[in-house]
């Protein structure tokens, strides 16, 4: 740095200036604006929340409670979506396995992000062995089709919510470390982490300070854009009778035993396939909508 | 450009190892005993015995490997505890069917894809561009069980165009196919059209229009060529999630491929049945992007050229 008469910029100063300091209510704002769809997919995504939460109250059903003298029964006044084989309300299950199917879209996402922006960073930044070791290893993750992985893992594990989470976990770190690193990388080179560097400040709180809150828009798009495929990988192995256990509900899972009475009773299968459609929609728009307000570069035209 | 095909060819057998170790680590190490996983904790003693010397499980674990990984170059994956048979045997009559609906899921999703995202990217935010790419949304986010089932349900129950299920001729493989297909063809229209789009603002573009050149001409003979490079590279990276989808789809329509033995597999708790299966699916993907990879620097002049990506 050249010595001239102006005053060094401190950290803090250079760190103000990276971000634009956007707040939450600004980007919705923004969000709002642009792209109405992302907003309805918002609210279509806090009705299911808010379902999930309240589900015991909006129903009259237990998910659980069989009544054989209800077998099959199609839609109606009492059961708005039917009942399935053991004549349990197929609505009331839905609503239960949405909780399910929101922990396991979040859940599992949160420890990957966590862990891919970790390694990310760490491989990114240090470079060397440290980023040959850790991209080898993402290499490796990828390669696997992700059912087949997520399936040996969960036959590995045993099947249970929490082993679904490791799961999924596992399944996607390698894609976020991946990204997160070539955000890394062209941020080491940036003006400001070479300032950072030249005042001496430690590779510890430059990786924390100055090159993750730049890679936070990336993150929240994949964050919302991964959040769907979780969803349909824990559907596609409760579908297997991987995941979830009965009597527990997931749609996954009110897929797979409503397949045999697809031609009779197709309600029990569709409606919780259906469900997944639009939440994974949703998911989707959102993520969508905030790629083309957060980052620029993958705008589409 | 040898040199960098021989570079890829190194990396991807790399990773191929690395595969293999980590399918290792999983099925013989983690659960600690794969006997008992295998055959239930209160199996014979005996027994138990008696298979771990069989499968060499009482050796060291280098020794493990290194035979586990001789016995995989050689295509010796063992026999299958479940299904009596050796599992290189299996996998070799599996592996036509999956061939067979990869291939026409991948011939059904391309040329929708690729048609679609042409007439969206040429009618930008017309009618036809907002239909098609709605539409794709929907490819996108549904399920393949879901794709199936309804396919299943419409076009073999109500209407009765196809037959159900366990068909051998090629009949049963349409709505596979399209199951299949549908999320792949969802993707590639959204990419094809962003790209195409991207392409078309090119100076080279305006250049071939100055030329004189029509619409039709310069859409094909500069336009597509390269917009549909990253919809090579895509198209590889879909022969994974196809085979992700494979496992849900050949469940559904009976078709026994390798995506329904590895389910088998797990269901019949047979691990070198699942070690087989998993290693030879991963195997084709890292295949399926090599293959990806070299085109790609084949086709594309500024990588063919020198200079590195």
């Amino acid at each position: 740095m050249k010595t001239t008469n102006t005053v060094l910029p401190t950290e803090e100063r250079l760190a103000s200036q990276i971000g634009e300091a956007e707040g939450p209510l600004e980007l919705f704002a923004r969000l709002a604006a642009e792209n109405k769809l992302a907003i309805i997919s918002l609210i279509v995504i806090f009705l299911f929340v808010l379902a999930a939460i309240l589900s015991p109250v909006l129903t009259p059903y237990r998910f659980d409670e069989m009544d054989l003298s209800q077998r099959l029964k199609p839609p109606s006044a009492e059961h708005l979506l039917g009942t399935d084989e053991g004549g349990r309300d197929v609505l009331t299950r839905m609503l239960y396995g949405s909780r399910v199917s929101l922990l396991v879209g979040v859940v599992p996402t949160v420890l990957s992000m966590l862990l891919g922006a970790a390694l990310g960073i760490l491989a990114g930044y240090l470079g060397g062995w440290v980023d040959a070791l850790l991209m080898r290893l993402a290499d490796i993750m990828l390669a696997f089709p992700t059912m087949l992985l997520a399936m040996v893992i969960m036959y590995t594990l045993g099947d249970g919510l929490v082993n679904i989470f490791l799961a999924l976990t596992l399944v996607n770190w390698a894609s976020v470390s991946r990204i997160v690193r070539s955000e890394t990388l062209k941020l080491r080179e940036s003006e400001y982490v070479e300032a950072a560097r030249s005042m001496g400040v430690s590779p510890m709180r430059i990786m924390l300070r100055h090159i993750l809150p730049n890679c936070i828009p990336s993150l929240i798009v994949l964050f919302t854009l991964n959040i769907p495929s979780a969803i349909l990988t824990e559907s596609s192995l409760s579908f297997l009778g991987l995941g979830i256990q009965p009597p527990n509900a997931s749609w996954g899972l009110m897929v797979n035993t409503g397949r045999q009475f697809l031609y009779t009773a197709p309600w029990i299968s569709l409606a919780p396939s259906a469900a997944i459609m639009v939440i994974v929609l949703a998911f989707n728009f959102l993520g969508d909508g905030l790629r083309d307000v957060l980052d620029p570069h993958l705008k589409k035209s | 450009m040898i040199a960098n095909i021989a570079r890829r060819l190194g990396q991807a057998l790399l990773v191929l190892l690395g595969v293999a170790l980590a399918i290792f680590i999983m099925l013989r190490i983690i659960p600690g005993n794969a006997i008992l996983t295998m055959m239930g904790e209160h199996a014979d003693p005996v027994v138990i015995e008696r298979m771990t010397a069989e499968l060499g499980l009482n050796e060291p674990i280098p020794t493990q490997f290194l035979r586990y990984l001789h016995d995989a170059v050689t295509g010796d994956f063992g026999t299958s505890y479940s299904m009596h048979r050796s599992v290189r045997e299996l996998m070799g009559a599996a592996f036509g069917n999956t061939l067979k609906l990869a291939l026409a899921a991948a011939v059904f999703a391309w040329l929708l894809g690729i048609v679609s995202g042409i007439i969206a990217a040429v009618k930008k935010n017309g009618l036809l561009d907002r239909l098609f790419m709605g539409v794709s949304l929907f490819g996108v986010s549904m399920p393949v069980f879901m794709a199936a089932m309804l396919l299943q349900y419409v076009f073999a129950y109500q209407l009765h165009w196809v037959p159900i299920s366990r068909v051998t001729d090629w009949r049963g493989f349409i709505l596979p196919a399209i199951a299949l297909g549908w999320n792949s063809a969802g993707s590639i229209a959204r990419l094809t059209r962003s790209t195409l789009l991207e392409v078309l603002q090119e100076d080279y573009i305006d250049t071939a229009r100055a030329k004189g050149r029509r619409q039709f001409g310069v859409l094909t003979r500069h336009a597509l060529r390269n917009a549909m490079l990253p919809v090579l590279t895509m198209m590889a990276v879909q022969l994974s999630s196809m085979l992700s989808g494979a496992v849900i789809c050949e469940t559904i329509f009976s078709i026994n491929g390798i995506g329904r033995l590895a389910v088998q597999a797990i269901s019949g708790r047979d691990i070198p049945l699942l070690q087989g299966t998993i290693l030879f699916s991963t195997a084709l993907v890292i295949l399926g992007n090599f293959v990806a990879d070299s085109l790609y620097s084949v086709l594309d002049p500024r990588i063919r050229r020198g200079s590195e990506p």
